[in-house]
């Protein structure tokens, strides 16, 4: 066999099947399984990370495809059968195809970067946006009217305080529909993490600090709420379900909860951003 | 030599899975009478044993009255349960006052000292008994500094000084429930939350509902 001529019918047969494979690939990931992807487009916020996903497995796919390609035709075609094994030529640089690798790593790279700086930046009315999360102020300021909602964090529950309602709060975590929320995440003790899963939000809960990140829930139902910090032994366990309602009914669940809960509100520390207590005595 | 190596490691995993499995606390059943499950505790502000005398701590009292050091407690599915802390331990206070209020139990009330209360005084905790996922939230008010007869190892006995809480829940499907206390009462750990707060069998606990 004549290596020179056999190298090209190689890589042609390679790149072929490659091509027709991932461009069946990428159809399915996007058109078949994207659709599907966590954590699904309840707001715009999680179908812009939906998307990214989306697009992220995109790319993965023809470069996922492409091994397994060359390892399956490597594997049939260049097999040892019975003759003496012997070490293959010795290969030395190839500058295309290390350019090509550097290039190609670069390109990708870069436009990941773009696009998660546009994802964040993005406003919601561009049918995107992150909302922040990572500090006392969001990226861009919510609409008037917004909801406040203040997440507190302890071992091993959350509690959620609403301060324009008379700064009740409850464990139970009630949002209107097609209002705009803020969520202001802070901690008692350690560091967790408020994961509001469907809605596409999750913050870090840190002690005396105030993290802040908008949403705007559309969809009547539940969303599941998880501790995404390894906060102690109970970690598992610290998981709860948010509602979304209506209007109407956000109205009296917010009545409801006033009254019922009058006997302890009062008992509350004025509503602040942070609660950071003084050293617990006992624990020094 | 790598058989031996292999085979101290083996020895030593092994060891260790077996001392986590028998250490783990034993399940106490809840004495029944009339169709009401009934669970005495006793709330402790060091075990005074080994392997943690100084470790804040729960004891559960058994069908025979003897004190048994668990947190792991056996209750019958959809039925009434009273639950009695008698606690011997002093106060730090709530750190979320929040918790102050009795949730989850029947009628909205929690018992200290026979004395009815639809929310305690925050300042006065010493710890909680909470059961999250059940919604049951009860503060267990402590005992003053000042009070004579003083308990320091386990088991405490009723003629020293102790606050007594009783309160009532409903359980509901078979399941593991696990209970905590929301107070950081650790002392000597950091700010509170190590040690016994972390450990089965010390301030954390399970309700096997079945």
């Amino acid at each position: 066999m004549n290596e020179s001529t056999d190298k090209p019918i190689d890589l042609r047969k390679i790149v072929a099947v490659w091509l027709v494979l991932s461009v069946i690939g990428v159809l399915a990931m996007v058109f078949g399984l994207g659709p599907h992807m966590p954590p699904g487009a309840d707001t715009a916020q999680a179908k812009s990370q939906r998307d990214a996903n989306i697009i992220i497995a995109a790319i993965l796919t023809p470069i996922t495809i492409g091994l397994f390609v060359y390892f399956g035709y490597a594997l049939t075609t260049f097999r040892q059968r019975g003759e003496v094994i012997e070490d293959g030529p010795p290969i030395h640089g190839d500058s295309q195809l290390q350019g090509t690798w550097v290039i190609g790593t670069i390109m990708i790279v870069l436009f990941l970067a773009a696009y998660g700086t546009y994802a964040l930046f993005a406003t919601e009315s561009s049918a995107s946006g992150a909302g922040g999360g990572q500090g006392p102020e969001l990226i861009s300021a919510a609409p008037s009217g917004a909801l406040e909602v203040q997440v507190v964090a302890q071992q091993w529950q959350f509690t959620f305080r609403y301060p324009q309602y008379g700064g009740f709060e409850t464990t139970e975590l009630v949002l209107p529909a097609g209002r705009t929320v803020v969520f202001h995440v802070t901690s008692l003790d350690v560091i967790h993490g408020f994961w509001a899963y469907q809605l596409g939000v999750k913050i870090d809960a840190v002690p005396g600090t105030d993290n802040v990140a908008d949403v705007t829930p559309h969809k009547i139902g539940t969303f599941s709420v998880h501790c995404a910090e390894l906060c102690g032994v109970w970690h598992g366990s610290m998981a709860s379900t948010g509602h979304v309602v209506s209007s109407s009914r956000f109205a009296t669940w917010i009545g409801q909860q006033q009254a019922s809960l009058a006997p302890v509100t009062k008992l509350l520390p004025p509503y602040h951003s942070i609660y950071f207590p003084d050293p617990v005595v006992r624990a020094g | 030599m790598l058989i031996a190596g292999t085979a101290i490691s083996i020895a030593l995993i092994g060891w260790y899975i077996l001392s986590w499995v028998v250490s783990f606390p034993p399940t106490v059943r809840a004495s029944t009478s009339g169709g009401t499950a009934s669970v005495t505790f006793q709330t402790v502000a060091a075990f005074g044993h080994q392997p943690h005398p100084d470790w804040v701590s729960y004891l559960v009292q058994n069908s025979q009255g003897k004190w048994v050091h668990s947190t792991v407690v056996q209750v019958p599915a959809n039925s009434t349960v009273k639950i009695t802390i008698m606690n011997y331990d002093g106060a730090s206070g709530l750190r979320n006052p929040f918790w102050a209020r009795p949730r989850g139990v029947v009628g909205g009330v929690e018992y200290v000292d026979g004395k009815a209360l639809n929310v305690a005084n925050p300042d006065e905790a010493s710890h909680t008994f909470a059961i999250p996922d059940m919604g049951v939230s009860v503060e267990v008010p402590g005992v003053t500094d000042t009070a004579p007869n003083q308990c320091s190892t386990t088991p405490c006995q009723t003629s020293m000084a102790h606050r007594t809480i009783t309160f009532t829940i409903r359980t509901g499907k078979p399941g593991h429930y696990r209970w905590q206390c929301f107070v950081p009462c650790a002392a000597g750990t950091q700010n509170g939350f190590g040690g016994p707060m972390q450990t089965v069998g010390w301030m954390d606990g399970y309700l096997n509902v079945t």
